[in-house]
């Protein structure tokens, strides 16, 4: 564990200003990945850390159909929020699948977006291969045990995992990320957000260095429709997912009119599935669409022995969330 | 030579610990719960896991349950902490601590500040609706000893006094 230098910024511009003006320079928000990495594993090893908890962005407000939540809102409180458990009740779901409520009084929902994989050649300073640790130097995952891993978006070159629950219906719904650095702003849809493995798994989402994440905006969904988050896991609680989906349905006269519907605990990046999505809407609310979209969703899987099992279970997750939400079991 | 810590890597911090203002110079790197033990010789505050894993070592933060080995003692500056130590009031004990020795909540006893701590904030939340949410609503603190079936009576019995 090294040294490091701790200065606490004052507002999101100086802030921006300390972390871009410094490539050893890392922002420190709830901790709970970041503090993980730097003192306890030793995989992170920045010469400075900017405090970034005392900037006021802990507003949640709503404007028409959207939900802007900022950076600093903690999972907790997001989870409370009224038009949260009204307007998109598996974000709450979500929330509260996640972590523990020591945690979630902590981590931030920027965190959450920004959360390192769980991956344990990762984040074992000792292992040599690790492609996102250290690029080009293998990945210990593909050839050695490996369970808590994706099989979608992944590859030869990394199969670590998004583990985060609230990302899985934010991406579901097309949130929208707000961004700041030292020129001004700008705005990515989450699914854009995320970049996949491919050669380059150090490399995990479009920020450059000293961009900070100020805000998200999460489209509401119509009225009307439902929505469910299902955990499939270990334990009962405070545990990672094996699989998890996302869904929300909106159906009249039993014909799936709207459908969203996106995974964790299997991708590389939280996981939207688009082509279930295409397959779901328009047809019939039967168990045989719901499986003909499970099939969809999972078409192109990539597994190792110890991830293969992920596969069925994702699809018997899929099924299960759509009947849920749905209410149809024909 | 990386044991060195160079002047600028000491911060100045004054805690707010059970209600007394603490003044400390600490390197960066120190947790809040090393300031805690280490420094205030506030000992009742565990270290398991050291990791974010266990609850051991939660606290109370503004009044929100915290855990903190996963928190710098520099980001608390001017915060309010509350230990184990500050639930006593007047030289009794807070009614979940009464609960937990009436109940025989513990065995080892080393889960057991963390288990209070955190039992305390449940209870301020209002997550003792029945025994599946108080277990939902503890699962982040965990207890090798197994302890479990004494520990969600003990809150039930609290939340029961409470609401009567």
């Amino acid at each position: 564990m090294r040294p490091y230098e701790y200065v606490r910024a004052e507002d999101p511009a100086a802030a921006v200003a300390l972390v871009s003006g410094d490539p050893q320079a890392e922002y420190l928000a709830g901790g709970t990945t970041e503090l993980d990495l730097v003192l306890k594993d030793g995989v992170l090893e920045p010469e400075r850390l900017v405090d970034i908890t005392r900037l006021p962005l802990r507003a949640i407000t709503q404007a028409q159909d959207t939900l802007c939540v900022e950076a600093l809102v903690t999972m907790s409180e997001l989870a409370a929020d009224p038009t949260v458990s009204e307007r998109v009740p598996f974000v709450r779901e979500a929330l509260l699948a996640g972590a523990s409520p020591q945690l979630r009084n902590m981590a931030t929902i920027g965190g959450n977006l920004l959360q390192r994989t769980r991956c344990r050649y990762f984040r074992d300073a000792t292992a040599p291969a690790c492609n996102k640790r250290t690029p080009g130097s293998g990945c210990a995952a593909v050839r050695g045990p490996a369970r808590m891993h994706a099989i979608l978006g992944a590859g030869e070159h990394c199969i670590a995992l998004h583990a985060s629950d609230l990302c899985v219906p934010l991406v579901a719904l097309d949130t929208v990320v707000d961004i700041q650095d030292v020129d001004g702003s700008r705005s990515v849809p989450l699914t854009e957000f995320y970049v996949l493995p491919g050669e380059r798994p150090d490399i995990e989402n479009v920020l450059e260095h000293g961009e900070l994440i100020t805000r998200i905006r999460i489209p509401l969904l119509p009225v009307g429709t439902r929505s469910g988050y299902l955990k499939v896991r270990d334990r009962a609680s405070y545990e990672f997912a094996l699989t998890s989906a996302a869904a929300a349905l909106l159906i009249e006269d039993g014909t799936i009119v709207g459908a969203r519907l996106a995974l964790g605990g299997v991708g590389t990046v939280p996981w939207r599935a688009l082509e279930a999505e295409e397959l779901l809407r328009g047809a019939p609310a039967t168990d045989r669409t719901f499986r003909a979209a499970a099939q969809a969703a999972l078409d192109a899987p990539f597994t190792v022995a110890g991830t293969a099992f992920k596969v069925e279970l994702a699809k018997r997750t899929i099924v299960r969330i759509l009947q849920d939400v749905s209410g149809v079991r024909s | 030579m990386e044991n060195i810590v160079s002047a600028d890597t000491d911060v100045d911090v004054m805690l707010r610990v059970n209600g007394r203002a603490r003044r400390l110079r600490l390197d960066s790197r120190v947790t809040l719960l090393d300031a805690l033990r280490d420094e205030l010789e506030l000992t009742g505050t565990k270290k398991g896991c050291d990791q974010g894993a266990c609850g051991a070592c939660t606290v109370l933060l503004d009044g929100k349950r915290v855990l903190s080995c996963l928190t710098l003692a520099a980001q608390c500056e001017g915060r309010e902490v509350t230990t184990i130590e500050g639930l006593a009031a007047d030289g009794r004990l807070h009614p979940v601590q009464e609960a937990f020795i009436r109940h025989d909540a513990f065995q080892c006893g080393y889960c057991t500040p963390g288990q209070i701590v955190s039992a305390v904030a449940l209870l301020q939340e209002g997550r003792a609706g029945s025994d599946e949410e108080i277990r939902e609503f503890m699962s982040g603190n965990l207890c090798r000893c197994g302890a479990y079936p004494n520990i969600v009576a003990a809150i039930r019995e609290v939340a029961g006094q409470g609401s009567e």
